[in-house]
C-alpha cells in the first residue's frame, strides 16, 4: 500500500494485464483443437484408409468390386479387343477429353471410382451404348476406360491412387 | 485464532481432506498378499513404455496366454503404432497374415477364409463364451485387453500373480483341482501356472526366467490397456506448464487488482 | 445494491441495439458492473468454477455422444474406441468422467459454504433451494452418465439404486419395471438413460439461469453475512470478480488436469473396465464417491424402506433449510456455538462418505449410524434450537464500517474482545 509507483506506472500495468489475456486467450483457443481434431476419421477408419486387393483370380474381360472408403472401387481385367477400342476412341470429340493411356497404369487393368461423377449412383457394369458402365439414375453411359459419352455426368469415373504392390495384389490408396 | 478458522481459511486443506478420502475407497478389496513391485518404466509423470520389453510381451502372449485368452480390444495394427512396441509395418503384417479368419461368403454363401490384415483385431481364442469355459473346467479365461485396469494395482498384481506359483500348498487350504497361487484373492486359481522358465525363446536373446517373462508381459498388458498412456503424459506436461505459468499471471493480476480495495 | 450507476451506450450502433435488443446493457448490468460486495473470499468463486464445470460437461459429452453407441452389445467396446482410435478420445472422456467428479466436489464446497455464512436466509431463500433442485438434478444425471460405459459397476450401480424404487409399498414393482423398461436393466435401461443423461445437464442450465437470476435480485451474500448498504460496500464484478474467478479456477484446473492427466482411473473403480455380466455381481458394489455419504446413509438403517426414505430423506431436508434456521444473524463467523456443530456436520458427512465404501458392520456399521443421526439432528434440531439460545458475537455495523453495531447488540460484555477478530476478518479477507 506504500508503493505508489507501480500505480502511477500505467504501461507496466497495463503490460500484465496484457500479457496475461494474451496467455488466456492462447490457452482457450488451443482448446478447440482437441474438440475440432476428434471429428477426423479415427484410428481405426485411417488405418482402413488403404486396402489391397488380390486380382490373382479375375479371368479376362473379368472384373472384380471391392470397398475402398465406403465407395466402390471397379477393377476391370480388360481384353485385347476393349483395349484397342479404348484407344482408338481417344481421338473422337468427348465430353471430358482423356486419353486411355493417362487413366491406366497398366492396360490391362482399369481401375476406377464406381460412383458415378452426376449425382454419386453406382453404374452398372457390362451395359450401356458404349461397352461400359451405365447408370440408372439419370442415364449416364460410360465406355471401357470409364470415360462419359452420353448423359449428364459432367467428368469421366475418377481413376483412385492406386499401385500395383505385384502381378497378384493393387493397393488403393 | 481456532482450529476451526485455520482449516476453512485453507482452501486447499478442503480438496487434500476430500482426495485423502476419496483415493483410499479403491483400497477397500486387497489381495491375499501385498503386491510385488517390480518398478515399471511407464510409471510416474514422465514414464513411458520399455519398447524392447513390450516387443517381448508380445512373445510372451502370443506364444502362451493366447492360447486361451483373447484381447479383442486390440488391431494388429496398434503394434506398430507410436507409444507401443513399435515392430515395423512389415513385421506386422507378416505377424497377421499368419493368422486366418471367416470373413464374408462367397457367390454361393460359403464363408470365405483369407490372412489377416493389419486392420483386424487380434484372434478369437475361442468362439463363443460358453466354448471358452468348457476348454477351461467351467473357468472363464477373461480377455486381457483391459485386465490391468479391471484389477485393483493392475500391472503389479499381474507381475505378483504371474511370478507368484507356488508348489506347497497351506495345509488349511483346499483348493482341489485349481492351482495354488498366494496373489490370487483366496489363494486357489482356475488357471494353471502359465510360464515357466524357458517357455518362450525371445527372439532377442533375453534369457526366458519366469521372472524376465512376467515382466515383459505385463508391460505389454500395461501398454494395451491404455495405448495411449505416453501421449496422455506428454500432453498434460505442456498442459500443466502453461496453466502453472498462467497461473503466476493471474496471481500478479489479482494482487494488482486488489491493491487499492480496502 | 448499487443503484447509482446506469448503463449508457457509447455509439451509434450500441444505441441502436439498446433500443430494439438490450443485450449489452444486459451483460453490462449482470456481468460487468454488477455491483458486488468488496469482501468476498476464495469460497465465494466456486459459483463461477461450477458454471465453467457444468459448460465443459456438456460441451465433452456432446462429444462423447457422437462416438458413443448406446446399446448393451455395442456400448463398451464403443467407449474402448474413444479411448484408442478417436483423435484426443481418450482426453475429451477422461476430461468427461473426472469432470463429474470434480463438479460434485466444487459444488460441495459451494454447499458448505453457502451453510457456513447463511447464504440460504431471507431474502436468499429461492437462490438456495435451486441450487438444491440443481444439486439433485446432478445426481441424477450423474448416476444415469456411470451406467452409459455398460462396466460391470454401471450395471451393478444401476441394478442395486432401480431396485431402491422396488421398496415402495404397493406401487414399488410396477414403477421399477416402468423405469427398466423391462425386468432387469437392459438395453431399453441403457437407451433411456443416454436419452436422459444427454437432457438433464440442459435442463441443469436452465435451473444455474433461474439460480443466478435470483442471486441477481438480492445481491451476492458475503463472508460477513451483513447486507450491502451503499456503493462503498461493493465493487463492480468486471474487472474485480472476473479475474479473481478465473484464478481460482486456475488453481482448481491445474488439480483437474492431474487427475486427467497423471491419474485419470483413480476416482473411478476398476470393476468398470470389465463389461457388465448380468449373470456375475463383483464382490463390493460401491457407488461413485460422491454419492458414497448417501449410500453410507441407505446402509446405516436396518429396515430397507426407512433407509430409502432416509437416502431421499437427507437431501430433501435442505429445501427447508431456510425455515429451520431462524437466527438473523448469517455468517458462522458471529456465531460460536454454530461454527462448532458445523464444523462437526463437516466431519460426519466426509465421514459418511468413508463409510460407504466399508461393509455394513461392526464399528464401520456403529459410526455410520452415528454419523447419520447427527446428519439429520444437525438440521432438525440443532438448527432450531441454536437459533432460539445461541448469542452472536458483536457485529460491525457495514462491510466497510468496523465500528460496532451498538443498536442491536447491548455493548456491555463481548464488545472489547470481539472488536479485534472482526476487524481483521472485514478488512483484510481480500
Amino acid at each position: 500500500m506504500t508503493d505508489t509507483t507501480d500505480n502511477q506506472d500505467p504501461s507496466r500495468r497495463d503490460f500484465l494485464y496484457i500479457t496475461t489475456a494474451v496467455f488466456g486467450a492462447t490457452g482457450a483457443a488451443s482448446l478447440a483443437w482437441p474438440l475440432i481434431d476428434q471429428l477426423n476419421p479415427s484410428a481405426s477408419v485411417s488405418a482402413l484408409s488403404s486396402i489391397e486387393a488380390d486380382i490373382s483370380s479375375i479371368p479376362e474381360g473379368g472384373s472384380l468390386k471391392v470397398a475402398w472408403r465406403g465407395k466402390p472401387i471397379f477393377i476391370r481385367r480388360r481384353t485385347k479387343e476393349e483395349i484397342e477400342i479404348a484407344e482408338m476412341e481417344d481421338s473422337l470429340d468427348l465430353p471430358h477429353p482423356e486419353k486411355d493411356l493417362d487413366r491406366v497404369k497398366n492396360k490391362e487393368w482399369l481401375v476406377v471410382v464406381g460412383v458415378c461423377t452426376h449425382l454419386g449412383c453406382i453404374p452398372i457394369a457390362d451395359s450401356g451404348d458404349f461397352g461400359g458402365w451405365f447408370c440408372p439414375c439419370h442415364g449416364s453411359h460410360y465406355d471401357i476406360s470409364g470415360r462419359i459419352r452420353k448423359g449428364p455426368a459432367p467428368t469421366n469415373l475418377e481413376v483412385p491412387p492406386y499401385e500395383f504392390v505385384n502381378e497378384n495384389i493393387i493397393k488403393i490408396g | 485464532m481456532n482450529i476451526f478458522k485455520k482449516i476453512f481459511k485453507n482452501n486447499f486443506s478442503f480438496f487434500l481432506v476430500l482426495f485423502i478420502f476419496s483415493g483410499s475407497l479403491n483400497a477397500a478389496e486387497g489381495t491375499t498378499f501385498k503386491n510385488q513391485k517390480p518398478g515399471f518404466s511407464f510409471e510416474g509423470p514422465f514414464g513411458k513404455f520399455d519398447k524392447e520389453s513390450l516387443k517381448r510381451g508380445y512373445q510372451v502372449y502370443s506364444e502362451v496366454c493366447s492360447a486361451c485368452h483373447g484381447m479383442k480390444q486390440l488391431s494388429f495394427r496398434n503394434l506398430s503404432q507410436p507409444g507401443g512396441p513399435e515392430f515395423s509395418v512389415e513385421k506386422v503384417k507378416a505377424i497377421a497374415s499368419g493368422y486366418s479368419i471367416f470373413d464374408g461368403t462367397n457367390e454361393y454363401g460359403e464363408p470365405i477364409e483369407r490372412s489377416m490384415a493389419l486392420t483386424d483385431r487380434f484372434p478369437k481364442p475361442y468362439g463363443s463364451k460358453d466354448e471358452a469355459k468348457a476348454a477351461n473346467n467351467g473357468a472363464y479365461p477373461p480377455d486381457l485387453s483391459l485386465i490391468v485396469k479391471a484389477r485393483v494395482d493392475g500391472y503389479n498384481y499381474l507381475y505378483s500373480l504371474l511370478n507368484g506359483y507356488e508348489e506347497e500348498i497351506p495345509e488349511d487350504l483346499d483348493i482341489g483341482d485349481l492351482s495354488y497361487n498366494p496373489w490370487f484373492p483366496g489363494g486357489a486359481i482356475a488357471m494353471y501356472q502359465p510360464l515357466y522358465d524357458e517357455s518362450v525363446e525371445y527372439e532377442d536373446g533375453t534369457i526366458a526366467t519366469i521372472d524376465q517373462m512376467s515382466y515383459d508381459v505385463t508391460n505389454f498388458l500395461a501398454w494395451a490397456a491404455e495405448p495411449t498412456m505416453e501421449e496422455r503424459k506428454k500432453l498434460g506436461f505442456t498442459v500443466m506448464g502453461f496453466l502453472f505459468i498462467f497461473l503466476i499471471l493471474m496471481y500478479l493480476s489479482v494482487n494488482k487488482l486488489f491493491k487499492d480495495v480496502h | 445494491m448499487n443503484h447509482d450507476y446506469q448503463y449508457t451506450p457509447k455509439n451509434g450502433f450500441s444505441k441502436w441495439l439498446d433500443k430494439r435488443l438490450p443485450l449489452m446493457r444486459f451483460a453490462d448490468e449482470n456481468l460487468l458492473s454488477f455491483p458486488t460486495p468488496k469482501n468476498l473470499n476464495y469460497f465465494y468463486t466456486f459459483g463461477f468454477i461450477l458454471t465453467m464445470c457444468l459448460v465443459t460437461q456438456i460441451i465433452t459429452g456432446i462429444v462423447l455422444a457422437m462416438h458413443y453407441v448406446p446399446n448393451t452389445l455395442l456400448a463398451f467396446d464403443s467407449i474402448e474406441h474413444i479411448m484408442r482410435d478417436v483423435n484426443y478420445g481418450w482426453l475429451i472422456r477422461y476430461t468427461h468422467s473426472n469432470g463429474a467428479s470434480m463438479f460434485f466436489l466444487a459444488v460441495f464446497i459451494h454447499m458448505f459454504r453457502g451453510l457456513y455464512y447463511g447464504s440460504y436466509k431471507e431474502p436468499r431463500e429461492i437462490i438456495w433451494i435451486l441450487g438444491v433442485v440443481i444439486f439433485l438434478l446432478m445426481i441424477i444425471t450423474g448416476f444415469m452418465g456411470y451406467v452409459l460405459p455398460w462396466g460391470q459397476m454401471s450395471f451393478w450401480g444401476a441394478t442395486v439404486i432401480t431396485n431402491l424404487v422396488a421398496t415402495i409399498p404397493i406401487i414399488g414393482e410396477p414403477v421399477l419395471t416402468l423405469l427398466l423398461g423391462g425386468y432387469s436393466v437392459d438395453n431399453p435401461t441403457l437407451n433411456r438413460f443416454f436419452s436422459l443423461h444427454y437432457l438433464l445437464p440442459f435442463v441443469i442450465f436452465g435451473v444455474v439461469i433461474l439460480h443466478i437470476w435470483a442471486l441477481h435480485v438480492t445481491g451476492n451474500n458475503n463472508p460477513t453475512g451483513i447486507e450491502v448498504k451503499d456503493s462503498k460496500d461493493t465493487i463492480s464484478f468486471h474487472p474485480y470478480y472476473t479475474v479473481k474467478d478465473l484464478f481460482a479456477y486456475i488453481v482448481f484446473l491445474l488439480m483437474f488436469c492431474y487427475f486427467i492427466f497423471y491419474n485419470p482411473n483413480i476416482l473411478g473403480h476398476p470393476d468398470n473396465y470389465i463389461e457388465a455380466d448380468p449373470m456375475l455381481t463383483p464382490a463390493h458394489i460401491v457407488p461413485e464417491w460422491y454419492l458414497l455419504p448417501f449410500y453410507a446413509i441407505l446402509r446405516a438403517v436396518p429396515d430397507k424402506l426407512m433407509g430409502v426414505l432416509l437416502m431421499f430423506g437427507s437431501i430433501v431436508v435442505l429445501f427447508f433449510l431456510p425455515w429451520l434456521d431462524t437466527m438473523k444473524v448469517k455468517s458462522a463467523r458471529y456465531r460460536p456455538l454454530y461454527k462448532i456443530f458445523f464444523l462437526l456436520f463437516v466431519v460426519s458427512c466426509l465421514l459418511l462418505g468413508y463409510l460407504g465404501a466399508k461393509a455394513p458392520e461392526g464399528i464401520y456399521l456403529f459410526l455410520s449410524r452415528v454419523s447419520t443421526i447427527y446428519y439429520f439432528a444437525f438440521f432438525l434440531v440443532i438448527m432450531p434450537v441454536l437459533s432460539r439460545i445461541e448469542k452472536p458475537l458483536p457485529m460491525p455495523i457495514g462491510i466497510s464500517n468496523p465500528a460496532i453495531d451498538s443498536s442491536v447488540y447491548d455493548s456491555g460484555n463481548g464488545v472489547a474482545s470481539g472488536a479485534p477478530s472482526y476487524a481483521m476478518d472485514s478488512v483484510n479477507r481480500h
